[in-house]
């Protein structure tokens, strides 16, 4: 089984690295985000710089895993190599597993302007142990996003996973606090943001790197919608039978 | 002999449309069964169960011994992509690896790109690969975990006479060695070299399962071709073509055929009555059992 992980994520980080736009394109939103939402309105509160520079990053690993992930999930289902591999001696689980560690891996290197950005134009502070930390939870967080990117891109066409996935991130993105911090939002979006992912993910990045407190409703909640986000996915996956008529 | 893959009265639809209508179908180990039906027939649908990619609305379909929905079932077969469709940004190699990965018993590298002829393309990258070699290596990737069966579908279209005799000699080599094979494909010349079994599929159902000899025999008819100006109406003639200057007519009935060309006074030479070829059969049963052309489902 393990040999079959290394197979498929092999075999995806060479499609990636081998048309390299996509890697571009991934590292630069959560630079520009971070650019315009954090740079200029933290300035020199380490706390919320730190903060903010934490919520980028989520922001970043989450439209790779919502966006992009369903994306190429989606399109690839439209290639008849995928009909192929479907015959292959593999069950969903390989082929999963390798699309999120290439996944993980885009995340990591679409970090690095973000933490770029906010050593040289925030007050971020951080030790290299948080960081590490940091950079594990920001992975693990990820982890139901991207369940959701591989639900939405087994049960959609390209282009309606192009939409529905736009549709999803920013509401989730701003929802979840991501943005702006909770606390500056208008009361009913307070009342909502624990229930969603994104500010559950967002809760624990917060607390490793900056030490607050995190909110227990919306950690529960991170879990519930993991759940959630598997079953989904595994669904989907089962239900693909390629396109109709191949 | 053992039954390597079976479908008992197995129907797949598509929403309204019927693509495989109770199909009951044996091959048994070292077989080399050639897969024939027009577009639509249910040709595909019958392979795209067999491997697990569909699963049938009813019936029942086994795959050695157990289902083609069980991963571990599938490592005793090998599977050829009916588009090459191969991703083109990676190496001939990488892809060979990528496949083998998923066998216990994995064939040599080396030996296996060698005996399809593309030994000397490991490094190159597939987006580099003439049409030929593609389809080649979609064909060499059916053998990368050393199967019991193979499926191969068309594995020869858009190939030159020379590639496709490799290919041919590969297949022959697998099944020499014991190994069981499916195969469709449009060529018919295809199927008389390297199968011994015909099935006919048309509508969703078999339409004829024998031996190529007794499926071109089955069907009766004849070829009768001859040099004319001009035809009057003759009985029992079920398609003609002109080929060289020469009028061809397949006919259950030869003789009255002849008798009323005679009869009418027309002036013709060079008659020749033959036996049919595999193609005129196969077109007289699927054409014989076309109730309704315009519904044949495309899928």
């Amino acid at each position: 089984m393990s040999s079959l992980i290394v197979a498929h994520t092999r075999y995806q980080i060479l499609e990636q690295i081998r048309v390299p736009i996509g890697l571009v394109a991934s590292a630069f939103f959560p630079a520009a985000s971070m650019l315009a939402f954090a740079v200029p309105f933290t300035g020199d509160d380490p706390v919320a710089s730190t903060r903010a520079t934490g919520s980028m990053m989520l922001v970043g690993a989450m439209s790779g895993a919502i966006m992009a992930l369903s994306i190429t999930v989606a399109q690839d289902r439209e290639q008849p190599w995928n009909t192929y591999v479907r015959t292959l001696p593999a069950g969903p689980f390989p082929r999963f597993a390798g699309r999120i560690l290439t996944t993980m891996a885009t995340m990591l290197i679409a970090t690095i302007p973000v933490l770029l950005i906010a050593t040289f134009f925030t007050a971020a502070t951080i030790t290299l142990p948080k960081l590490l930390i940091g950079l594990v939870t920001l992975l693990g967080g990820a982890v139901p996003f991207m369940l959701l990117g591989l639900f939405l891109g087994y049960l959609l066409a390209s282009k309606a996973a192009i939409g529905v996935s736009q549709v999803l991130f920013f509401p989730m993105a701003i929802l979840g606090g991501l943005f702006l911090p909770p606390q500056m939002m208008p009361d009913f979006v307070q009342a909502v943001s624990p229930f969603v992912p994104s500010r559950g993910a967002g809760e624990l990045i917060w607390a490793v790197t900056t030490g607050s407190s995190p909110n227990t409703v919306a950690v529960i909640m991170l879990g519930v919608w993991t759940v959630i986000a598997a079953l989904a996915a595994g669904w989907a996956y089962r239900r693909d039978e390629g396109r109709r008529f191949s | 002999m053992t039954i390597l893959a079976r479908t008992v009265d197995a129907t797949r639809r598509y929403g309204d449309v019927l693509a495989l209508d109770r199909v009951s179908l044996d091959i048994r180990a070292g077989e080399l069964v050639g897969l024939l039906g027009p577009n639509g027939a249910g040709k595909s649908t019958l392979i795209n169960l067999f491997v697990g990619l569909r699963r049938q609305t009813s019936g029942t379909v086994e795959l050695l011994g157990g289902s083609p929905q069980d991963p571990l079932v599938r490592r005793g077969i090998g599977v050829t992509p009916q588009e090459t469709g191969l991703p083109e940004s990676l190496r001939v190699g990488e892809i060979v690896d990528f496949v083998s990965s998923h066998f216990p018993e994995k064939a040599d590298k080396g030996e296996l790109l060698a005996r399809f002829g593309l030994d000397d393309l490991v490094k190159r990258q597939i987006g580099g690969l003439s049409g030929g070699q593609k389809r080649r290596l979609a064909v060499a990737l059916a053998f990368a975990g050393n199967p019991r069966m193979v499926f191969l579908d068309e594995p020869t279209t858009g190939l030159d006479v020379e590639a496709r005799r490799t290919l041919w000699d590969g297949i022959k080599d697998f099944h020499d060695g014991g190994g069981t094979v499916l195969l469709t494909s449009h060529y018919l010349e295809e199927v008389e070299a390297l199968a011994k079994r015909v099935v006919v599929v048309g509508h969703g159902r078999v339409l004829a399962d024998d031996t190529v000899q007794a499926v071109r025999d089955m069907v009766g008819v004849r070829r009768v071709s001859l040099i004319a100006e001009n035809l009057p109406e003759l009985p029992g003639v079920l398609a003609s073509s002109h080929e060289d200057g020469r009028i061809n007519l397949v006919t259950t009935d030869p003789d009255r055929l002849v008798v009323e060309l005679v009869r009418s006074g027309t002036p013709f030479s060079g008659l020749e009555i033959r036996p049919t070829s595999l193609e005129e059969a196969f077109l007289t049963i699927t054409s014989a059992s076309n109730p309704n052309p315009k519904e044949s489902a495309h899928v």
